[in-house]
Protein backbone atom coordinates (compact mmCIF):
# COMPACT_ATOMS: atom_id res chain seq x y z
CA UNK A 1 0.00 0.00 0.00
CA UNK A 2 1.78 2.91 -0.32
CA UNK A 3 1.58 6.05 1.54
CA UNK A 4 -0.48 8.10 -0.81
CA UNK A 5 -3.55 6.36 0.86
CA UNK A 6 -2.45 6.31 4.47
CA UNK A 7 -0.52 9.38 5.23
CA UNK A 8 -0.97 13.22 3.58
CA UNK A 9 1.29 14.90 5.66
CA UNK A 10 4.17 14.21 3.39
CA UNK A 11 3.42 16.81 0.28
CA UNK A 12 6.87 16.55 -1.37
CA UNK A 13 6.38 12.78 -2.10
CA UNK A 14 2.86 13.56 -4.05
CA UNK A 15 3.69 15.95 -6.46
CA UNK A 16 6.36 16.87 -8.48
CA UNK A 17 6.76 20.53 -7.79
CA UNK A 18 9.95 21.85 -6.82
CA UNK A 19 10.63 22.39 -3.23
CA UNK A 20 12.44 25.67 -1.74
CA UNK A 21 15.27 24.15 1.06
CA UNK A 22 16.87 27.58 1.72
CA UNK A 23 17.26 28.32 5.31
CA UNK A 24 16.22 31.73 4.90
CA UNK A 25 12.87 30.86 2.73
CA UNK A 26 11.94 28.59 5.32
CA UNK A 27 12.47 30.62 8.29
CA UNK A 28 8.73 32.08 7.53
CA UNK A 29 7.80 28.76 8.96
CA UNK A 30 9.61 29.09 12.43
CA UNK A 31 8.13 32.58 12.08
CA UNK A 32 4.27 31.21 11.90
CA UNK A 33 5.95 28.91 14.49
CA UNK A 34 6.58 31.35 17.12
CA UNK A 35 3.35 32.80 17.09
CA UNK A 36 2.25 29.23 17.69
CA UNK A 37 3.87 28.62 19.95
CA UNK A 38 2.77 31.45 21.92
CA UNK A 39 -0.98 30.81 21.68
CA UNK A 40 -0.06 27.17 23.10
CA UNK A 41 1.53 28.79 26.03
CA UNK A 42 -0.50 31.91 26.79
CA UNK A 43 -3.84 30.36 26.14
CA UNK A 44 -2.73 27.23 28.34
CA UNK A 45 -3.90 24.62 25.59
CA UNK A 46 -0.60 22.18 26.20
CA UNK A 47 -1.39 22.53 29.40
CA UNK A 48 -2.05 18.88 31.22
CA UNK A 49 -4.98 19.91 33.13
CA UNK A 50 -6.59 22.27 30.26
CA UNK A 51 -6.89 18.80 28.18
CA UNK A 52 -8.24 16.89 31.43
CA UNK A 53 -11.15 19.19 31.93
CA UNK A 54 -12.05 18.76 27.95
CA UNK A 55 -11.99 14.96 28.68
CA UNK A 56 -13.76 15.06 31.61
CA UNK A 57 -16.41 17.95 29.71
CA UNK A 58 -15.39 20.26 32.77
CA UNK A 59 -14.36 22.99 30.94
CA UNK A 60 -15.60 24.81 27.53
CA UNK A 61 -12.24 26.35 26.94
CA UNK A 62 -10.42 23.98 24.35
CA UNK A 63 -13.80 22.93 22.58
CA UNK A 64 -13.74 26.87 22.06
CA UNK A 65 -10.45 26.71 21.13
CA UNK A 66 -10.87 23.53 19.00
CA UNK A 67 -14.42 24.63 17.29
CA UNK A 68 -13.38 28.59 16.43
CA UNK A 69 -10.04 27.40 15.08
CA UNK A 70 -12.05 24.88 12.96
CA UNK A 71 -14.47 27.47 11.66
CA UNK A 72 -12.14 29.55 10.80
CA UNK A 73 -9.79 27.42 8.87
CA UNK A 74 -13.10 26.23 7.24
CA UNK A 75 -14.16 29.81 5.79
CA UNK A 76 -10.14 30.64 5.02
CA UNK A 77 -9.81 27.31 2.60
CA UNK A 78 -13.32 28.14 1.47
CA UNK A 79 -11.75 31.48 0.57
CA UNK A 80 -8.75 30.65 -1.14
CA UNK A 81 -10.91 27.74 -3.22
CA UNK A 82 -13.13 30.40 -4.31
CA UNK A 83 -10.55 32.84 -4.99
CA UNK A 84 -8.18 30.30 -6.51
CA UNK A 85 -5.27 32.81 -4.87
CA UNK A 86 -2.14 31.57 -5.46
CA UNK A 87 0.82 31.89 -2.71
CA UNK A 88 3.31 34.56 -2.04
CA UNK A 89 5.60 33.06 -4.79
CA UNK A 90 3.19 32.25 -7.53
CA UNK A 91 2.88 28.57 -6.79
CA UNK A 92 -0.92 27.42 -6.46
CA UNK A 93 -2.69 26.60 -3.63
CA UNK A 94 -3.43 22.41 -3.79
CA UNK A 95 -5.94 20.23 -2.04
CA UNK A 96 -6.01 16.82 -1.76
CA UNK A 97 -8.33 14.40 -1.03
CA UNK A 98 -8.21 12.03 2.27
CA UNK A 99 -9.38 8.70 1.84
CA UNK A 100 -10.67 6.43 4.53
CA UNK A 101 -8.34 3.97 6.01
CA UNK A 102 -8.93 1.22 9.68
CA UNK A 103 -6.25 3.24 10.45
CA UNK A 104 -7.73 6.75 10.87
CA UNK A 105 -10.03 4.47 13.74
CA UNK A 106 -7.44 2.54 15.32
CA UNK A 107 -4.38 4.94 15.29
CA UNK A 108 -6.98 7.70 16.01
CA UNK A 109 -7.71 5.59 19.18
CA UNK A 110 -4.44 4.99 20.24
CA UNK A 111 -3.66 9.33 19.76
CA UNK A 112 -6.84 9.67 21.63
CA UNK A 113 -5.61 7.42 24.80
CA UNK A 114 -1.63 9.03 24.30
CA UNK A 115 -3.70 12.76 24.51
CA UNK A 116 -5.01 12.01 27.51
CA UNK A 117 -2.05 10.46 28.99
CA UNK A 118 0.77 13.15 28.40
CA UNK A 119 -1.88 16.29 28.12
CA UNK A 120 -0.21 16.98 24.52
CA UNK A 121 -0.40 16.07 21.17
CA UNK A 122 2.46 17.06 18.71
CA UNK A 123 2.66 20.36 18.27
CA UNK A 124 1.71 21.41 22.47
CA UNK A 125 4.97 18.73 22.85
CA UNK A 126 6.97 20.79 21.40
CA UNK A 127 5.41 24.26 23.18
CA UNK A 128 6.11 22.56 26.63
CA UNK A 129 9.99 21.52 26.32
CA UNK A 130 10.45 25.21 25.54
CA UNK A 131 8.11 26.65 27.86
CA UNK A 132 10.48 24.69 30.31
CA UNK A 133 9.37 21.59 31.23
CA UNK A 134 12.15 19.69 29.91
CA UNK A 135 11.18 16.15 30.78
CA UNK A 136 8.95 16.42 27.79
CA UNK A 137 11.90 15.19 25.89
CA UNK A 138 11.09 11.83 27.24
CA UNK A 139 7.78 12.05 25.51
CA UNK A 140 9.00 13.21 22.27
CA UNK A 141 11.98 10.61 22.50
CA UNK A 142 9.03 8.10 22.96
CA UNK A 143 7.08 9.45 19.98
CA UNK A 144 9.25 9.37 17.85
CA UNK A 145 9.83 5.40 18.61
CA UNK A 146 6.17 4.83 18.24
CA UNK A 147 6.69 6.76 14.88
CA UNK A 148 9.62 4.56 14.18
CA UNK A 149 7.50 1.16 15.46
CA UNK A 150 4.35 2.32 13.00
CA UNK A 151 6.96 2.77 10.24
CA UNK A 152 8.14 -0.91 10.84
CA UNK A 153 4.91 -2.50 11.66
CA UNK A 154 3.05 -0.65 8.77
CA UNK A 155 2.74 -3.42 6.08
CA UNK A 156 1.19 -6.14 8.75
CA UNK A 157 -1.70 -3.47 10.02
CA UNK A 158 -4.96 -3.42 8.91
CA UNK A 159 -5.53 -0.11 6.77
CA UNK B 1 -1.80 45.65 26.89
CA UNK B 2 1.40 43.80 27.90
CA UNK B 3 -0.71 43.31 31.56
CA UNK B 4 -3.65 41.71 29.09
CA UNK B 5 -0.97 39.56 26.90
CA UNK B 6 -0.13 37.94 30.47
CA UNK B 7 -3.13 36.91 31.27
CA UNK B 8 -3.93 33.85 30.04
CA UNK B 9 -5.98 33.77 26.66
CA UNK B 10 -9.59 33.35 26.38
CA UNK B 11 -10.89 30.62 23.36
CA UNK B 12 -12.13 33.21 21.26
CA UNK B 13 -8.30 34.68 21.12
CA UNK B 14 -6.81 31.72 20.81
CA UNK B 15 -9.21 29.78 19.01
CA UNK B 16 -9.16 32.08 15.27
CA UNK B 17 -5.25 32.67 15.89
CA UNK B 18 -4.76 29.02 14.85
CA UNK B 19 -7.45 28.67 12.92
CA UNK B 20 -5.51 31.55 10.88
CA UNK B 21 -2.54 29.15 10.72
CA UNK B 22 -4.02 26.98 7.72
CA UNK B 23 -4.49 29.81 5.62
CA UNK B 24 -0.75 31.49 6.44
CA UNK B 25 1.20 27.99 5.81
CA UNK B 26 -0.98 27.79 3.04
CA UNK B 27 -0.39 31.29 1.14
CA UNK B 28 3.42 31.31 2.15
CA UNK B 29 4.08 28.05 0.22
CA UNK B 30 1.10 25.88 -0.43
CA UNK B 31 1.93 24.08 2.82
CA UNK B 32 -0.73 22.08 4.50
CA UNK B 33 -1.40 22.46 8.29
CA UNK B 34 0.25 19.41 10.11
CA UNK B 35 2.62 18.94 13.00
CA UNK B 36 3.08 15.05 13.38
CA UNK B 37 4.87 14.57 10.06
CA UNK B 38 7.33 16.14 11.85
CA UNK B 39 7.79 13.14 13.87
CA UNK B 40 8.18 10.55 10.80
CA UNK B 41 10.94 13.04 9.15
CA UNK B 42 13.03 13.12 12.42
CA UNK B 43 12.93 8.70 11.88
CA UNK B 44 13.49 9.57 8.12
CA UNK B 45 16.05 11.60 8.46
CA UNK B 46 18.10 9.88 11.96
CA UNK B 47 16.86 5.87 11.71
CA UNK B 48 15.22 5.23 8.70
CA UNK B 49 16.65 1.71 8.95
CA UNK B 50 15.70 0.54 5.31
CA UNK B 51 12.42 0.65 6.09
CA UNK B 52 10.26 1.64 2.88
CA UNK B 53 8.12 4.20 4.98
CA UNK B 54 11.15 6.21 5.72
CA UNK B 55 12.78 6.42 2.23
CA UNK B 56 11.61 9.45 0.76
CA UNK B 57 13.77 12.69 0.36
CA UNK B 58 12.80 14.22 4.03
CA UNK B 59 15.21 17.43 3.31
CA UNK B 60 12.20 18.54 0.70
CA UNK B 61 9.60 18.59 4.08
CA UNK B 62 12.30 20.93 6.10
CA UNK B 63 9.57 23.57 6.45
CA UNK B 64 7.98 21.29 9.35
CA UNK B 65 11.19 21.34 10.94
CA UNK B 66 11.65 24.72 10.81
CA UNK B 67 7.74 25.21 12.03
CA UNK B 68 8.00 22.85 15.31
CA UNK B 69 11.65 24.92 15.95
CA UNK B 70 9.40 27.85 16.07
CA UNK B 71 7.03 26.31 18.08
CA UNK B 72 9.55 25.57 20.80
CA UNK B 73 11.00 29.33 20.29
CA UNK B 74 7.65 30.53 20.79
CA UNK B 75 6.83 28.25 24.03
CA UNK B 76 10.57 29.55 25.25
CA UNK B 77 9.66 33.43 24.96
CA UNK B 78 5.95 32.95 26.31
CA UNK B 79 6.96 31.23 29.46
CA UNK B 80 10.05 33.58 30.02
CA UNK B 81 8.18 36.97 29.30
CA UNK B 82 4.47 36.94 28.57
CA UNK B 83 3.66 34.98 31.84
CA UNK B 84 2.36 36.63 34.90
CA UNK B 85 3.71 33.80 36.86
CA UNK B 86 0.44 33.01 38.41
CA UNK B 87 -0.89 29.55 38.72
CA UNK B 88 -3.17 27.51 36.39
CA UNK B 89 -6.65 28.01 37.64
CA UNK B 90 -8.31 24.62 36.92
CA UNK B 91 -12.40 23.22 37.65
CA UNK B 92 -12.99 22.50 41.56
CA UNK B 93 -14.17 19.25 41.04
CA UNK B 94 -10.83 17.99 38.82
CA UNK B 95 -8.75 19.52 41.58
CA UNK B 96 -10.58 17.95 43.99
CA UNK B 97 -10.08 14.82 42.10
CA UNK B 98 -6.56 15.28 41.48
CA UNK B 99 -5.88 15.63 45.09
CA UNK B 100 -7.05 12.02 45.64
CA UNK B 101 -4.18 11.28 44.18
CA UNK B 102 -1.22 13.75 45.31
CA UNK B 103 -1.54 15.92 42.69
CA UNK B 104 -1.78 19.30 43.81
CA UNK B 105 0.78 21.19 41.88
CA UNK B 106 -1.27 23.90 39.38
CA UNK B 107 2.08 26.45 39.40
CA UNK B 108 2.92 24.74 36.42
CA UNK B 109 1.39 23.81 33.02
CA UNK B 110 2.01 20.43 33.85
CA UNK B 111 2.20 18.72 37.76
CA UNK B 112 4.98 18.59 38.79
CA UNK B 113 4.45 15.43 40.79
CA UNK B 114 4.13 13.50 37.01
CA UNK B 115 6.04 15.65 34.81
CA UNK B 116 9.64 16.46 36.30
CA UNK B 117 13.12 14.37 36.25
CA UNK B 118 12.74 13.10 39.75
CA UNK B 119 9.43 11.87 39.41
CA UNK B 120 10.30 10.34 35.73
CA UNK B 121 11.08 6.89 37.77
CA UNK B 122 7.99 6.57 39.27
CA UNK B 123 5.92 4.28 37.93
CA UNK B 124 2.80 6.74 36.68
CA UNK B 125 4.84 8.83 35.25
CA UNK B 126 6.78 6.59 33.89
CA UNK B 127 3.65 5.02 32.25
CA UNK B 128 2.10 8.15 31.37
CA UNK B 129 5.33 10.07 30.14
CA UNK B 130 7.10 7.01 28.23
CA UNK B 131 3.39 4.78 27.07
CA UNK B 132 1.60 8.04 26.20
CA UNK B 133 4.46 9.56 24.62
CA UNK B 134 4.74 6.24 22.22
CA UNK B 135 0.92 6.10 21.57
CA UNK B 136 0.91 9.90 20.85
CA UNK B 137 3.63 8.58 18.03
CA UNK B 138 2.33 5.54 16.63
CA UNK B 139 -1.21 6.42 16.66
CA UNK B 140 -1.19 9.71 15.06
CA UNK B 141 0.86 8.06 12.01
CA UNK B 142 -1.22 5.36 11.92
CA UNK B 143 -4.03 7.81 11.63
CA UNK B 144 -2.09 9.83 8.77
CA UNK B 145 -2.75 13.17 10.92
CA UNK B 146 -3.01 14.63 14.76
CA UNK B 147 -5.16 17.42 15.66
CA UNK B 148 -3.65 19.79 13.43
CA UNK B 149 -3.60 17.61 10.18
CA UNK B 150 -6.70 16.01 10.99
CA UNK B 151 -9.13 17.77 13.41
CA UNK B 152 -7.60 21.42 12.23
CA UNK B 153 -6.82 21.48 8.50
CA UNK B 154 -8.60 18.24 7.89
CA UNK B 155 -11.78 19.32 8.52
CA UNK B 156 -11.17 22.92 7.18
CA UNK B 157 -11.58 21.14 3.82
CA UNK B 158 -14.19 19.33 4.44
CA UNK B 159 -12.62 15.57 4.62
CA UNK B 160 -14.95 13.11 6.26
CA UNK B 161 -12.00 10.29 7.42
CA UNK B 162 -11.01 13.70 8.91
CA UNK B 163 -14.06 13.69 11.29
CA UNK B 164 -14.07 10.16 11.84
CA UNK B 165 -10.82 10.28 12.73
CA UNK B 166 -11.37 13.48 15.30
CA UNK B 167 -14.00 11.26 16.89
CA UNK B 168 -11.72 8.45 17.57
CA UNK B 169 -8.49 11.01 18.76
CA UNK B 170 -12.01 12.04 21.50
CA UNK B 171 -13.61 8.95 22.39
CA UNK B 172 -9.77 7.56 23.37
CA UNK B 173 -9.19 10.85 25.32
CA UNK B 174 -12.65 10.09 27.11
CA UNK B 175 -11.91 6.39 27.67
CA UNK B 176 -8.21 7.16 29.03
CA UNK B 177 -9.33 10.21 31.35
CA UNK B 178 -12.21 8.67 33.10
CA UNK B 179 -11.74 5.19 32.68
CA UNK B 180 -8.49 4.54 32.86
CA UNK B 181 -6.04 7.32 34.03
CA UNK B 182 -7.29 6.97 37.52
CA UNK B 183 -5.83 3.14 37.69
CA UNK B 184 -2.26 4.76 36.60
CA UNK B 185 -2.78 7.99 38.88
CA UNK B 186 -3.22 5.65 41.58
CA UNK B 187 -0.04 3.71 41.08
Amino acid sequence: MSDKITDYEVQSSESSMPVNTSTMHNLRYALVGIVFGIVFVRAEIVSWFRIQEMFRLQSFHMYGVIGSAVLVGMISVWLIKKSGVKAIDGMPVTFQPKKFHKGQIFGGLMFGLGWAMTGACPGPLFAQIGSGVTVVLVVLLSAVAGTWMYGYLKEKLPH
Amino acid sequence: MIELIKKPWPWYVAGPLIGLIVPALLLLGNKHFGISANLRHICAACFPANIPFFQYNWKKEIWNLFFVGGILTGGYIAAQWLSDGNAVSIAPALASELRSYNITDTQHLLPQEIFSWEHLLTLRSFILLVVGGFLVGFGTRYAGGCTSGHAIMGLSNLQWPSLVATICFMAGGFVMANVLLPFILNL
